[in-house]
């Protein structure tokens, strides 16, 4: 299986059902088969932050919810984790796909990539990076389960190692 | 510069937040949701009479309508309204686009437009002197938005949002009073006790 096979089977498994995203070109796939699947009530968000509060109201009204982006989206979450995520003990799910690592030929975003795990950490958020198929149902399917039975948010970075990157000539 | 004054889409009454609030509460019988956005639209909110299927936002500034929009699709059959200020759906003119996308039949906004950022000092948005809120939502594709004339047009414009085919949002003019309570700043109970009153969840 693919790793976004994993994801989208491991969203299931766990009744996740509404994914809203800002895209990313690695997610490019498992967002098609999102649409593809009746399973899941999956669209583009404006903001990587309305869409961390539409799955918050679901959460609260009983649908469970995932969020996809990209790192530069994470990068404009740091308030609505610090003041609606963790202070009300919301299970947000976060699916960051990881760019300015490993191969990134944009400045911008190499920089952007390195305020992600020093935002996590201060606000002792449960973060994983996932870079190796072999793990990562195991990763996913635990993350997904303690962030629910914790009733804490859970950043989830998938590694160029993982998902191959974007790459210059793409 | 232009000045708020010179805002043509400024022609219906000035109402107060407090008292459309009170009106509103006062019409739901179903359990009906209620999201207040940050500051004084959650503080009218709470001064209006604390219910269980209030929601009272504490941070995240613009959130009121994305929110609300998840309840919306969690709970098809529960009508859910939403408060925000002009100042935060600013923040989030965006979200009015997904909204009308997933065009969610519950939703009902309102807007409490003062045209300033009251709670902060009431400096002037800078939408206020230029923008009309009413024409954004319908240009951002929804239909059904409209400017309240007065109170009873308010009153008579959430009734007609309730068997709409598609979501609501209700323009309200207001003025520069500050909210009328204070919401207990307690997010964890403020979710347990929304989350009882959505029926997803008993108390211990
Ligand atoms: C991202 C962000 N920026 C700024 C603030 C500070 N702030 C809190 S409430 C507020 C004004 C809200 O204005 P509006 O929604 O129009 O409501 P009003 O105060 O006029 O009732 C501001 C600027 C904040 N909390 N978050």
């Amino acid at each position: 299986m693919s790793w976004h096979d994993i994801v989208l089977q491991t969203l299931k498994r766990n009744d996740i059902r509404l994914v809203p995203y800002v895209p990313d070109r690695v997610l490019t796939t498992l967002i098609k088969n999102l649409h593809a699947d009746p399973f899941f009530t999956t669209f583009p968000a404006a903001r990587e932050e309305e869409a961390v509060g539409i799955v918050s109201g679901a959460w609260m009204g009983g649908m469970r919810g995932a969020v996809l982006m990209q790192t530069s989206g994470f990068a404009t979450l740091a308030n609505v984790l610090a003041s609606l995520a963790i202070p009300y003990q919301i299970p947000l799910i976060m699916f960051v796909s990881e760019r300015g690592t490993l191969g990134e030929f944009n400045y911008g975003q190499s920089l952007v990539c390195r305020t992600m795990r020093p935002v996590l950490d201060s606000l002792a958020m449960e973060h994983h990076t996932a870079t190796r198929l072999d793990e990562f149902e195991f990763i996913v399917d635990r993350s997904i389960k303690q962030a629910i039975t914790t009733q804490a948010p859970v950043a989830l970075i998938l590694s160029p190692l993982l998902t191959g990157g974007k790459v210059f000539d793409k | 510069m232009n000045s708020a004054n010179d805002n043509p889409a400024r022609n219906t009454k000035v109402m107060n937040r407090f008292d459309l609030t009170s009106r509103l509460i006062a019409k739901l019988k179903n359990e009906e949701a209620v999201i207040g956005g940050i500051g004084n639209t959650n503080f009218d909110l709470w001064a209006a009479g604390h219910r269980p299927q209030n929601f009272y936002m504490l941070g995240s500034m613009g959130l009121a309508f994305p929110i609300a929009l998840g309840v919306a699709l969690a709970q098809p059959d529960r009508r859910v309204f939403a408060l925000e200020g002009d100042g935060s759906l600013l923040m989030q003119l965006g979200s009015l686009t997904t909204i009308a996308t997933l065009a969610p039949k519950n939703l009902t906004m309102v807007v409490m437009d003062n045209g300033i950022y009251q709670i902060t000092g009431a400096q002037p948005t800078p939408a206020a002197a230029v923008a009309d809120i009413v024409a954004i939502a319908v240009a951002s594709g929804l239909a059904n938005s409209t400017w309240a004339a007065d109170e009873d047009d308010f009153e008579r414009l959430i009734e007609q949002s309730i068997s709409a085919a598609g979501p609501t949002l209700i323009g309200v003019r207001i003025d520069d009073k500050p909210g009328t309570g204070t919401t207990r700043r307690d997010p964890v109970q403020i979710r347990e006790h929304f989350m009882h009153g959505m029926g997803v969840r008993e108390p211990l």
